[in-house]
């Protein structure tokens, strides 16, 4: 069989920019989703009913579609919206902190949750406020339960950024896919391609297991 | 120095408390008992606004708990706070469960609130373990720092709420002992529990609650050879028969 491996090599610049631009939607992506997800979660959790009522709808309303569909939408409402073409990148960036921003907060909800209401009550009977006492005795504790899920997150994050191809960016899985069908080498960079995504994902979710010893409650 | 005045309050349409009028001297304790589901706890837990009321006056120095101008976070660091299953912080080691309000609260600097944290851990004979995580103690343990953990801020009153329902019957004295010595001392206390021989001897007077109301509020001696209403006898003749 005809399996030319030297194919890889002689592309390695055009797949490590790939890569690169992947790396660098995942990691934005996780930051500004986090911070979008902690907004939505304080917003969920505030005794206002209409912020709250506001937020959930968000967060189940985005749950409820597909992922692709938000690419394809941001890329093509953004432009509509504010006049001015933001490009494939940060539209797809977009799209993925409004997507991600919703499972994050589920996530960093469930770990508020899962910290009993006699810590909170403990840390108010003390003269703390209610920020001081998620700041300090909250937070700390429910983060550490949630990390090995956030990161469980990430990986799927990781790995959905490939869906950027619709808009045309070229990120790790374009630039194979461009590559393989350009110089007719299909089986070679899918494989290498998959090989990759792999290889991280799996990295990732050892130190996903490593966490869950460490933090085991 | 805490006086509740006609204290009422309601879940919904539930009355959980009604019309409880009670007042505590300075260095006076407490023992508030009755059977479950009596508004016991919702009744201290309201001295320091962690349960808010709807109707009637709590005055902790004269000043109203629930009163619009009143600072309750003031009002929570003079008051401190013993849970029935301790909370203390489980990411903080024992002297940092000590430490975290006095610096965050009072705005002590590390060596002052260690200082204080010490003693307080020596008085409850804990200071040999205030390197370890809450986790690594046993009940018993976890209540003393809990209790030195409510000294650390100069509370002028505090409140207990049920400290040693959690606990295996080997570790209930050592926690009682924290308790009296404290009482001996002269803290002002009020007490929900069940613990009848701690009551009458470290008490000054029992309050009995039924139904939300307090039925019965008299002299330790004499709550406990003459109770006068019904429902204190029933009760009393159920708790001491075991």
């Amino acid at each position: 069989m005809d399996f030319d491996i030297f194919v890889i090599t002689r592309n390695f610049s055009l797949l490590a920019e790939g890569m690169l631009t992947t790396l660098r939607l995942t990691g934005l992506a996780l930051l500004f989703g986090l911070v979008w997800g902690t907004i939505l979660t304080l917003a969920r959790l505030a005794p206002g009913r209409l912020l709250s009522a506001l937020a959930t709808l968000y967060v189940n309303g985005i749950r409820a579609v597909p992922l692709i569909m938000v690419i394809f939408w941001i890329y093509f409402l953004l432009p509509v919206l504010s006049g001015t073409q933001i490009g494939p990148f940060y539209s797809a960036l977009v799209a993925f902190i409004l997507f991600e921003g919703a499972y994050f907060s589920e996530i960093i909800r469930a770990g508020i949750k899962s910290i009993s209401q006699g810590q909170l009550r403990a840390a108010l009977s003390t003269g703390m406020t209610y920020l001081q006492g998620m700041r300090y005795v909250v937070l700390p504790q429910a983060f550490r339960k949630m990390a090995p899920v956030l990161l469980t997150q990430s990986i799927a994050l990781f790995q959905d950024t490939s869906l950027v191809y619709v808009v045309g960016l070229m990120d790790f899985m374009t630039a194979s896919a461009m590559v393989a069908s350009r110089d007719g080498r299909l089986v070679e960079l899918y494989t290498f391609a998959a090989f990759v995504y792999l290889v991280i994902s799996l990295v990732a979710a050892s130190a996903v297991r490593l966490m869950e010893k460490k933090f085991k409650v | 120095m805490i006086k509740f005045d006609k204290v009422s309050k309601w879940y919904g349409t539930f009355q959980v408390l009604s019309d409880c009028t009670l007042e505590v001297a300075k260095g006076e304790v407490i023992v508030v008992c009755g059977p479950s589901g009596s508004g016991k706890s919702t009744l201290i837990k309201c001295v320091n606004a962690l349960e808010p009321y709807q109707s009637g006056s709590l005055k902790v120095e004269d000043i109203e708990v629930c009163g619009r101008s009143t600072d309750q976070r003031k009002l929570r660091q003079r008051i401190g706070m013993v849970f029935q299953n301790f909370e203390l912080y489980p990411h903080l080691s024992v002297l940092d469960n000590l430490r975290l309000a006095q610096v965050k609260v009072l705005k002590r600097n590390i060596s002052g609130a260690t200082d204080v944290a010490m003693q307080l851990l020596e008085r409850v004979g804990m200071q040999a373990h205030q390197a370890k995580f809450p986790g690594q103690l046993s009940g018993g343990q976890q209540q003393r720092v809990a209790i030195a953990r409510a000294l650390a801020m100069n509370p002028v009153a505090m409140l207990f709420d049920e400290p040693t329902s959690a606990l295996d019957p080997e570790m209930v004295s050592e926690v009682l002992d924290v308790m009296t010595q404290l009482a001996q001392q002269g803290m002002t206390m009020m007490c929900v529990t069940h613990e009848m021989g701690f009551a009458r001897r470290v008490a000054d007077r029992i309050v009995f609650m039924d139904g939300g109301s307090i039925v019965e509020e008299a002299p330790a001696e004499d709550f406990f050879n003459a109770p006068q209403s019904r429902r204190a006898k029933d009760f009393l003749s159920m708790i001491l028969a075991h």
